[in-house]
């Protein structure tokens, strides 16, 4: 058995770990690399717990395969947080509209919903509930998640 | 124990190499795009030890080229990727809108038409949008290329014309001429996240006096292989695309499907809906080939 | 009781003390455990839903480069025959499909995958049973040969396990009595509870046979003593670590990798970790039953209900213990009736054990109630708010299950409903809309907290009920309205079953009472103690301080002058004034209050493909009162949408043999965001006696009411009824084409 190089930026930093040709970029992240933050919900794409950008596009990290990393710039939930600044207002609006019962999907929901902001500046709700459609929450019904990125929105907008 | 490889190959004769390499040492090679049906099926279905041959390096499989006759989309690009660029979305509004219906934002990050086509599924969102448009497969061989209309390529359930080392670049797609619409419509039970329980797909060219001159209706997810019907799409032709023809091509969808009863849905259910989601995909392409005159 | 608004904290909606652990990636769930020389183990499992076991071998398994141990029910103490361990490990059959049937341990994950693969089973394929309807026919194809209805012995095998009956006055002549009588029989689909972290697990078995087990529960104390009693062992053999828990509804409060797990590691040496993946969730956890629920209900012209009657069998799947009990109790809950009679069936299938999922059992026979009511109030032409109104359970009414309700929240929901904006604006052109109210009785049982003031008076709650859903806050806003002190200087700590004291598990909706009822008495323990301190200090008795507003001060009318002495205060002396300040709770707590609710939806519908679009929702329910609102709203509106779904989509679908054809969230379709709209929620504040601030159980209740709302406002579009759950699109166009 042949274990696979792969040479990655996770989070601003380098992390140069083996691998075998299946296992996913989760399990790399999670298990060789010990960032349990990404969540596996389903293991087939279709729960949104493992979100992470892959090369600044969002991804379910448990449909790439390990070796797909190498050479590319990942973004988990350990990085949505800036060091000096604190919580990245998703997060802080998260906890601030109680959008979190168990926390499960709270990773996944962080990362897509910043890569949301980052891509639309004033998402309207039919438009947050279909980039947040691939992440499952079954706590909470949703609808404190949606005020929370709505809210999140309106204080990026306020504080540009 | 464990016989799993990944190569990332960057020229088609690296990869046609390692493919062939593979098959002369008895090793099974899989062909890997974005990975959203290969890696969920080595989970579920088939977890047999293979090589993975990623072919996202490729050139041919990456780029959109839009000239004076025809589009070439590469086999390989994520659908997210592809759904950002605006000449594309203007001159296929329907084949990017059922690139755009597979999965979540997540899987639009890897999942891509050729993935699509290539798994073969009756149920493929970008199938019939690519056979409505007249997509050409254009695949990679060790004699060189060979050409496929969309219509032919799946051959089954999970079942395609693809054999030995071959390999899908990218489609040929003629360039929709002025009064060109196009439209792709699935049902699926929520907003999201489902296989179509049923699809449909209309391109229409309508002329100057608003009357169809040429029309190609395809269906999905109501036979073992999407299909082209022919004869919707010339009861459409020679008419404006009136609720009355497009009633009669609705019927024609009906009655050329040849569904199944599976926990998607059943075949009364699929057989009404396919005409339905014919009828109103129809209208939608009616209305975009007259806005684009 | 003190009045809502002079409440400090109560009310309030801080940030969760865990809350920045769960937004950033820092909280421990079940699988995010890693120890040094672990080993994986992975099930497997019956590819038949009904089979006699002739044989399983090991060896190859064993034989595998990397496998350490591989265990089938022969390596467990037979002499325990609980279902629990046969469900764990099948033994002489398999009684689904999906059944465990052996485990290995193996370095990789990948490693234990394959070698499962290599164990072999010789099956005697026998006929499986898989409707209600089948399993409850004379000459059945038997579940349990062993199993009599109710344990009588001289009652010929069944698949029935138990029937009850309870009945109030005379139906007969109720329903004599009756001008309108509407009756239906209406079948509910199993459902998966779908919380989004599968079961995990690590057992590490120390020589000595001390086992020490972290895993994703509802209940660690629960773990203890099921995987004691599985393995043979004292509780105290036994510790368990819970994780964070990524959502229960009930379905993590049984054990299913546990026992498993121990054994290979005692077998071993070393630890093991197993993990469920998302298809062996759907197969051989929860679900909630499959019902067939008949009701007949009868009514005066005027609306007054004379007489009911409910017939309710539940899927209990391969073992006895559905929740039939908990939804007969529910089903007429609501109303105060003269005359009823419900019975129940328990009933053995081939099919995974079900489990509890919020309100077990009541959302099925309540769907099937809720709809009759609707189908009254259409025949009698009257507002389905005022016919429930006119017959609604108020104080002093005795519940049909037998006590006498104390004050209740029903009849100040309906009203609050009735003149709530939503329900006022009538629904336009096209959109239908259906009424129905939820019902939950709510459990107390054993709970246990330590309250520790430190040094600095910092507050920590130290509690059992693991918190999946925000209760952390709860407990802390408790603590900080009964100290007197800001709720940002209090933390609270889910220990381990060593740590803690016993703790009934997180379900029923008992925690913010039951916890928060020993939270509250710890820190009147922690007041007492504060008050002795400043006493000493003043050199006064100490029936001569009291607290208040957070500090001690002498009583009005003694005779001293010294300055108020806060908790930091006190805190900061301890040591001189009788060391740490530590206060205690224990307690079995009673009186937990019915929690009742109205929920009405709007939806249109596409005649032409079936499909049932949720165009609005508001929920109106009594917490009591709501210690933290925002987390009583979560609780109302995930409730809501796990019953839009159960009503819409959600359903287990079987093929002939008995295996589940849709076991992934691809084909079992929970909702997703883009499918609902805003859950509008009104708290009603009815407070409960039997809690210092009146709380209620919450959780549970929302679930209830969706699914006849749905169905009835299907109904409102349609102009008929479809009884049957789901309203999916085949199911709903089917109907369409059939009356057209």
């Amino acid at each position: 058995m042949t274990k696979i190089y792969v040479s990655t930026i996770v989070n601003g930093r380098p992390e140069d770990v083996l691998c075998e040709a299946h296992q996913s970029l989760l399990d790399l992240l999670r298990d060789e690399i010990g960032l349990t933050g990404t969540k596996e919900g389903c293991g087939t794409g279709d729960c949104g717990a493992c979100t992470v950008l892959l090369d600044d596009r969002l991804v379910c990290s448990c449909l790439v395969l390990a070796p797909e990393a190498h050479g590319k710039e990942i973004t988990t939930v350990e990085g949505i947080a800036d060091s000096q600044d604190g919580l990245h207002v998703v997060q802080q609006k998260l906890l601030e509209h109680a959008a979190l019962q168990c926390g499960v999907c709270t990773p996944g929901f962080v990362v897509a919903a910043k890569a949301l902001l980052d891509k639309h500046s004033d998402p309207d709700e039919e438009t947050i509930r279909y980039w947040l459609a691939g992440n499952l929450c079954r706590c909470t019904g949703y609808d404190k998640i949606i005020r929370a990125v709505q809210d999140a929105a309106q204080e990026l907008a306020t504080t540009k | 124990m464990s016989n799993f490889g990944y190569v990332a190959p960057t020229t088609v004769e690296e990869t046609l190499s390692v493919l062939k390499r593979a098959t002369d040492q008895g090793q099974r090679a899989q062909i890997l795009a974005g990975g959203t049906d290969v890696i969920v099926q080595m989970r579920s279905v088939d977890n047999s030890h293979r090589l993975f041959v990623d072919i996202k390096a490729l050139r041919e499989t990456n780029e959109v080229l839009i000239e004076e006759e025809q589009v070439y989309i590469g086999a390989a690009i994520p659908s997210g990727v592809l759904n950002e660029n605006a000449t594309l979305k203007t001159l296929l509004p329907g084949l990017l809108e059922s690139a755009d219906l597979i999965g979540s934002t997540q899987i639009q990050g890897r999942a891509s038409i050729g993935g699509n086509l290539c798994n073969s599924s009756p149920a493929g969102d970008t199938i019939p949008a690519l056979i409505a448009n007249a997509a050409i497969c254009v695949i990679a061989t060790s004699e060189g290329i060979r050409t496929v209309p969309v219509e032919n390529f799946v051959t089954g359930v999970g079942r395609n014309c693809l054999v030995g080392n071959e390999f899908l670049l990218g489609f040929q797609i003629p360039r929709p001429s002025t009064g060109t619409g196009d439209a792709y419509l699935r049902f699926i039970p929520r907003t999201e996240m489902d296989i179509a329980v049923v699809g449909a797909a209309v391109a229409v060219t309508l002329g100057q006096d608003g009357i169809c001159s040429h029309a190609r209706v395809a269906i999905g997810a109501v036979a073992p292989t999407p299909l082209l019907v022919d004869a919707a799409g010339v009861a459409l032709v020679d008419t404006p695309v009136d609720e009355e023809a497009l009633r009669r091509a609705a019927q024609i969808c009906s009655d050329a499907s040849q569904p199944i009863t599976d926990k998607r849905g059943t075949i009364e259910y699929r057989r009404k809906v396919v005409g339905v989601l014919c009828r109103r995909a129809g209208a939608i392409a009616r209305d975009r080939a007259l806005s684009n005159q | 009781m003190a009045d809502a608004a002079n409440y400090k904290a109560i009310g309030t909606r801080p940030i969760r003390p865990d809350g920045i652990e769960k937004v950033t990636g820092r909280a421990n769930f079940g699988a995010d455990l890693n120890l040094p020389d672990m080993l994986h183990g992975k099930v497997l499992r019956s590819p038949h839903a009904h089979a006699r076991i002739k044989r399983i071998d090991l060896s190859k398994a064993l034989a595998v480069d990397g496998v350490y141990a591989a265990v089938s029910s022969a390596d467990f103490p037979q002499e325990v025959t609980s279902s629990l361990s046969i469900n764990i490990l099948a033994r002489d059959k398999a009684l689904y499909h999906g059944h465990a049937i052996a485990a290995v341990a193996a370095r990789t994950p990948r490693i234990a995958e394959e070698a499962i693969e290599l164990i072999e089973v010789e099956y005697e394929v026998l006929a499986p049973v898989l409707s209600l309807d089948e399993a409850m026919q004379e000459n059945a194809t038997l579940v349990n040969e062993h199993l009599r209805t109710n344990d009588e012995e001289s009652a010929p095998p069944s698949n029935i396990a138990s029937t009850q009956k309870f009945e109030r006055g005379d139906v007969q002549k109720g329903f004599d009595e009756a001008d309108v009588i509407v009756e239906e029989a209406f079948r509910v689909p199993s459902a998966h509870q779908g919380y989004i972290e599968p079961h995990a697990c690590v057992a590490t078995s120390n020589p000595g046979g001390r086992v020490t087990i972290w895993c994703t529960t509802q209940g660690p104390f629960e773990v203890r003593s099921a995987t004691a009693g599985v393995l043979a062992k004292t509780v105290s053999d036994i510790k368990v670590i819970p994780s964070e828990i990524g959502g229960g509804f009930g379905g993590k409060t049984v054990v299913y990798l546990e026992p498993v797990a121990v054994r290979l590691s005692e077998l071993t040496g070393k630890p093991v970790k197993m993990v469920m993946n998302r298809e062996e969730v759907f197969r051989a956890t929860g679900p909630a039953s499959a019902t067939l629920c008949k009701i007949k209900v009868g009514a005066t012209k005027d609306g007054r209900i004379t007489a009911a009657q409910a017939w309710l069998a539940y899927e209990a799947g391969a073992f006895p213990g559905s929740p039939v009990g908990p939804g007969a109790m529910s089903v007429f809950a609501p109303y105060d009736l003269e005359n009823f009679l419900v019975e129940g069936y328990d009933v053995l299938v081939n099919k995974p054990k079900v489990a509890a999922y919020r309100a077990p059992g009541a959302p099925q026979s309540m769907h099937a109630m809720e709809c009759a009511i609707d189908e009254l109030a259409q025949r009698l032409d009257m507002d389905p708010i005022d016919l429930r109104l006119k017959n609604a359970a108020k104080e002093g009414t005795v519940a049909p299950y037998g006590p006498k309700f104390p004050p209740i929240g029903l009849v100040k929901c309906l009203e609050a409903a009735k003149r709530h904006p939503n329900y006022a604006t009538k629904p336009e052109e096209g959109v239908g809309r259906g009424v129905a109210v939820g019902f939950w009785f709510n459990i107390g049982m054993q709970s246990s907290a330590e309250v520790c003031v430190a040094e600095d008076g910092a507050v920590s709650i130290m509690e059992g009920s693991p918190d999946i859903g925000g209760s952390r806050a709860s407990m802390c806003l408790m603590a900080a309205e009964t100290l007197g002190v800001p709720y940002e200087t209090i933390n609270a700590h889910v220990g381990d079953t060593e740590s803690t004291g016993f703790c009934n598990l997180t379900g029923g909706s008992r925690t913010t009472f039951a916890t928060g009822l020993a939270v509250v008495k710890a820190c009147e323990d922690v007041i007492a103690q504060c008050k002795a301190r400043a006493a000493l200090t003043w050199e006064l008795d100490v029936d001569q301080v009291e607290w208040q507003d957070g500090r001690a001060v002498p009583k009005p009318g003694v005779n001293i002058d010294v300055d108020p002495l806060s908790l930091a205060e006190i805190a900061k002396t301890m040591s001189r004034t009788g060391g740490p300040l530590l206060g205690r709770a224990s307690l079995n707590a009673q009186g937990a209050g019915a929690c009742f609710s109205v929920n009405w939806t709007d939806v249109i519908i596409d005649r032409e493909t079936g499909k049932v679009d949720v165009k609005a929702f508001t929920a109106v329910q009594d917490a009591g009162r709501a210690i933290h609102p925002a987390y009583v709203e979560g609780q109302m509106q995930g409730g809501a949408v796990q019953g839009l779904g159960w009503a819409l989509n959600e359903e287990y679908i079987y093929d002939g043999n008995g295996v589940v054809e849709n076991a992934s969230f691809l084909d079992y379709r929970v909702p997703v965001a883009s499918d609902m709209p805003m859950i509008d929620c009104e708290i009603i504040e009815v407070p409960n006696p039997s809690h210092p601030y009146g709380v209620r159980g919450v959780g549970e209740t929302p679930i209830v009411a969706p699914l006849a709302a749905t169905s009835n406002a299907v109904r409102d579009v349609l102009g008929f009824r479809i009884n049957d759950l789901p309203l999916s699109p085949p199911n709903v166009l089917a109907a369409i084409d059939a009356a057209e």
